[in-house]
This record gives structure tokens, sequence and C-alpha cells, in this order.
């Protein structure tokens, strides 16, 4: 609609200056609806593979039990990429994610077992650890002027080591969580809509992609709604424009810092839920899967373009690559071989898209 | 023009030192209600640290500057802007990527009435565009209808447009203009200084930064010309030739006595 718009301003264009340019052809049309909305390529992309595998795999892999086993497969990375997509529209990067949400898990877990806080508290004491954690990150970027890349590196160090240091390498087994602090799997809780009398088959979903979904639904209103997102935008694209127009962008990349943080906690939450144990060796690759779900979905990496919708479609293609290919019986190297087609594909488009300006 | 009532904008004794620069010694400006003045200057004479000083980007370090003839004391361009001055910088500072409406109300949106407004934060955006809408219609930018165009689809002088439309929008004492017609081609030049005699017919008197001096003299009701860190003097531009004024700026020639 946006662009029929623009089109017939053109069109009208009369009088004094012209000052409005037509721009024509089904190419350089599609380049301006790319522009205005990003996220329509991966959007694509994930409807066209979810197409493909349905044909190549049948109902095997077109069933809401197959569908539904995807957003659970996705659902840390999701949150996780979420929160990186925040960082990233700011012209960052969030190397300290997964280490955020490791820790994060840990404090939860060794707050209620080793110190016997009750486990709402312990829950809350994770959060507020990723929070601030998070914070730091934004502080040395916002006012230490510090880079993002450098800041983030030496945090997930520090956060890892620190992990495993407090930790002492030790696991919180399943049985003893089940048992003593159910709180801990709480994302974990599956429920299931439409399988059959034994319970099999059937569209399942936990709490934890309840929550990818809500996060997502959230930050994307935060984003396009709120003064708050438009900063987040403007600082990314143009610090120095947005400090002249008034915005306070150290304050506002210090907030994207520590909500970063605070989601990444959810998603260390939604961890224990997931593998069922408290661990501090898990995680590992959140923060390249994040990373890798916010380029698929569009985001540029030099800020200020993109949507969280993307992302999120940017974290099921990855999750649809990886279980079609798996059902299919491919070798699993060929689901990172076809990401890493992706990633550059979505760098390539974006480089594309960002031309409409010239 | 005469002027006998109080300047909207008054600057009095300016100094601004960075290490053993002086870069403003003593400067005075004085701006009237309903005129255009320009700032004419050699580069490093200063004119760039007068107008920082008066939009707030610069603290000075000693002097005053009177708004209506109140003293203010402005520490950074947000606070320039609380009390009516808006400045239209060289780079515009605009985001790219962002819609016209998005920039228009960049650090001060509009948030709906009610609780979507206050518990949601929700954004006015129909109210935004509408206003955003009106004052390029106003200032005869009709041509961009949509609104919500990313500014980097938009031409130069369109942006330039656009920057002192949300100037004009917001500026109820003063609008300072600095190099506004530096990147522009002829005919978008052409534009902007019609532009630019629009705001004045609305009452808003500008401050004009500018090396052009076939574009000051021709909107300009005053010239202030800047030499050494100080005002060498203000001419009319009906009285001098503008090799007068360059010879002045350059200090080829002495300053005359009373402008």
């Amino acid at each position: 609609m946006a662009s029929e718009n623009y089109e017939a301003a053109s069109n009208r264009a009369e009088g004094v200056a012209q000052f409005g340019e037509s721009r024509r052809g089904a190419l350089a049309k599609l380049q301006h609806a790319l522009h205005v909305n990003p996220a329509l390529v991966p959007l694509f992309v994930l409807l066209v593979s979810i197409a493909v595998f349905g044909l190549l795999l049948g109902s095997r892999f077109f069933s809401p039990f197959a569908m539904t086993l995807i957003l659970q497969q996705v659902q840390i990375v999701g949150i996780v990429a979420a929160a990186q997509s925040l960082v990233i529209l700011t012209a960052g990067i969030d190397l300290s994610v997964g280490a955020i949400a490791v820790i994060s898990s840990v404090i939860m877990g060794q707050f209620t077992f080793r110190y016997g806080v009750p486990v709402e508290v312990s829950v809350a004491c994770g959060l507020l650890v990723g929070t601030a954690i998070g914070a730091l990150n934004g502080f040395l970027v916002a006012r230490m002027k510090l880079p993002p890349f450098i800041v983030t590196l030496g945090m997930w160090q520090i956060v890892l080591a620190a992990n495993f240091l407090y930790s002492q390498n030790e696991t919180i087994r399943s049985q003893a969580i089940e048992a003593e602090a159910p709180l801990l799997q709480f994302l974990g809780t599956t429920f299931k809509i439409g399988a059959d009398a034994d319970g099999r088959g059937g569209a399942t979903f936990t709490y934890g992609v309840i929550a990818m979904v809500l996060i997502v639904v959230v930050l994307a209103y935060a984003l396009r709604q709120t003064a708050w997102g438009r900063h987040v935008y403007a600082v990314g694209d143009d610090p120095e424009a947005a400090q002249l127009s008034g915005v306070n962008v150290n304050r506002t990349i210090i907030s994207v810092y520590a909500l970063t943080g605070f989601i990444c906690a959810i998603a260390g939450w939604a961890l224990i839920g997931r593998i069922g144990s408290v661990s501090p060796t898990s995680g590992q690759l959140l923060n390249i899967e994040s990373i890798t779900a916010v380029v698929i979905g569009g985001i540029s990496l030099f800020g200020g373009r993109g949507s969280i919708a993307g992302t999120f479609f940017g974290a099921l293609i990855v999750g649809v690559f990886t279980l079609g290919l798996r059902l299919a019986g491919a070798d699993a190297q060929w689901t990172y071989l076809l990401i890493g087609v992706l990633i550059i594909a979505a760098v390539a488009v974006d480089q594309w898209i960002r031309k409409v300006s010239a | 023009m005469t002027q006998s009532s109080t300047p909207i904008l008054q600057a009095r004794g300016l100094v601004k030192r960075y290490g053993r620069v002086t870069a403003l010694d003593q400067c005075d400006f004085d701006l009237h209600a309903g005129e255009i003045v320009a700032v004419i200057g050699d580069n490093g004479a200063g004119k760039s640290s007068l107008i920082k000083a008066m939009s707030g980007a610069v603290v000075p370090d000693e002097g005053e500057i009177l708004l209506e003839g109140k003293p203010v004391r402005f520490n950074t361009p947000t606070d320039a802007r609380a009390e009516g001055i808006e400045t239209v910088y060289q780079t515009l500072a605009m985001s790219p990527a962002l819609s016209i409406a998005d920039n228009m109300f960049m650090g001060r949106e509009l948030r709906k009435p009610g609780w979507r407004g206050s518990v949601l934060r929700q954004l006015d955006r129909a109210r935004m565009e509408q206003i955003s809408r009106d004052k390029l219609s106003e200032l005869g930018l009709m041509t961009i209808q949509n609104i919500n165009q990313a500014v980097e689809t938009l031409s130069g002088g369109q942006r330039q447009g656009v920057a002192v439309a949300r100037a004009a929008a917001f500026g109820s004492k003063v609008i300072i203009l600095d190099e506004p017609t530096a990147a522009l081609g002829v005919k978008e030049s052409r534009r902007v200084l019609e532009l630019i005699l629009d705001v004045r017919s609305r009452g808003i008197p500008i401050v004009l930064i500018s090396h052009n001096m076939p574009h000051v003299f021709e909107v300009a009701d005053r010239i202030h010309v800047h030499r050494l860190g100080k005002r060498l003097c203000v001419i009319d531009p009906k009285d001098y030739t503008m090799s007068d004024a360059v010879a002045f700026m350059t200090g080829a020639k002495d300053a005359p006595l009373a402008a």
C-alpha cells in the first residue's frame, strides 16, 4: 500500500519544483517493497522451504506435530535471537548472549539447591543478574565508548569463566529439579492440541515456545509503536544525528543491552525447561546461532534496519532446514552448508536493499 | 527595516577558547524580529563556534546569550530547542532509514491520549503524520506525498526541505540554518532559498550561515561579517557589493564605521 502511494505521489508531481522522481520496473518496485519491509525476504524463504520439505517428505514433515517440534527446537535460539536483534539494530553486537543465558540458569539452579533460596526468588535473582550483566555491557559501550564487539567478547569470557568457577562444573540433575523445584522447568511444560487418544501426534507446545512468541510480539510492538523503539533505530542509523535530534543516545544504548541481558536470562530459564537439568556447559552455540538467525532474518549488521519479525522467521528457517534435512536422512553437514549459503545470500540482499537510497 | 524593539536573540561578549586558540573573542550578535541575518566569515573565523554557542552545542567560557532580552544558558541543543531555537545542521541530523514523520518528531514524539499512551506508551502515528503533512504542505513541499517514505529515498533538496520544515514546525522563536545550500544543485538551492523566505514571511527570524555570496545577498536583510572571532561589522546587502563583503571578511578592506 505504501509503495502505491509513493508511485501515485510521483505521478502527481506538479507545480513549483519537480521534486518527485518516478521509479519504474518490477525489480525497482521489489527493491522498494523490501526496503519498506525487509522481513519479506525471510518470510518468503521460510514459506518456500516449508513447501519444498512438505512436498519431499509429505505428512512426516507437514504435520502439526513436526511443525510444532520445529518451534520447540528453535525456542531458545529464538528468544536469544530476539535479544540479539535489539543490539544489532543499534549497530552493535552481543557475543555474551549465550554466556548470560547459561550463568542465569546456573544462578537459578545453584541459589535454589546450594543456598535453599525459595525457587521463585532464585529465578528472580537469575533474571536480575542477566539484566545487570547486560547493563554493564551497555555502560561500557555507551559511556566508555568501547567497541561492542570487544566489550562483549571480553564479557563472554568473563561470564563463562565465572559460570564454571561458581558452579564448580556441577550439573543439577533433572530428577532433583523435578522433585524439589519444578518451577525451574516451568518453561519446558508441554501441552498438546489435537493429539489422539493415546497422546500421540497433534500440535505440541511448551511454555517456552509461548514465551518466545510473546517476546517477539512485545518487542515488535515496542520497536514499532513506542518512542523508545524509534530511538533504537535512530541510534543504529546515525548516533550523531539522533543526539542532535534530541535522543538520549547513551540511555537508549544502555537500555538495549540491559533488556538483552534480561531476555537472555529468560532464555536461560527456558534452557532448564528444554534440557531438564541445570548445566554450566549448555548453550555454547547460542552466540553464533542467534547471530545467524538475525542475519538470515534480514537485520542489517550496520544497524538501523530490519525487524524483529524477520529474526523470528530467520530462526524458524534454521529450524525447518535442520528438521527437514534430518527427516530426509541427509548428513547433518548439509544443514550447516545450506545455512552458510543463506547467511551470505541474506547479507547480499541487505546490501542491495540499501542501494535504494542511491 | 528599523528596529527599535529588543532583539529576539542577542549575544554579548562571547568568549570561547580551545586550548590556546581563541575561537570567539568578545563576540556580539543581534537578531531582530522578522529578519534574516546572514553570518559570513572566512574559514576559522569562528562562525561555527558562534552558531554552536547559540544552538547549545557549545557552552561559551564567557559572555551571555539573551533571548527576548532575558539571559538564557544552554548546555545542550535540547535546552536551546526547549526555548524555541531550532537548528538545521549542515549534516541535517536525520536518520536516513526512518520515515519523514519519524524524523520530524524524533526526540519529541507524541503519544496517544489515554491509557494506550500512558500505559502502553503507544505513539500517536496518525497525529504525527498529519502534522508532518500539514507542515510540509504549508511550506509548499506538496510533492512529498507519502509521509512514511524513508528519508534516504528523498533527493538532497527534499531532505533539506524536510529538515527546514522540522525546524519551522517547532522553532517558535529562532531558526538557525547552517550552510543549507552547500550540498545542493542550482535548482534545489533555489527551492531552499524560496523556502527560507517563506519561513521568514511566517514571522520567524532566521540566522543563515553560508559561504555562497549570491545566496546570502539574495535573502539576507543584514549581513554579520565575522572576522578573527568577533563581529567586524554588520552591513546592509543593498549598500554594498559582494566583493565588498568578501573584502571585509578577508581583511582586504577596512570595515565601515557604523552599519
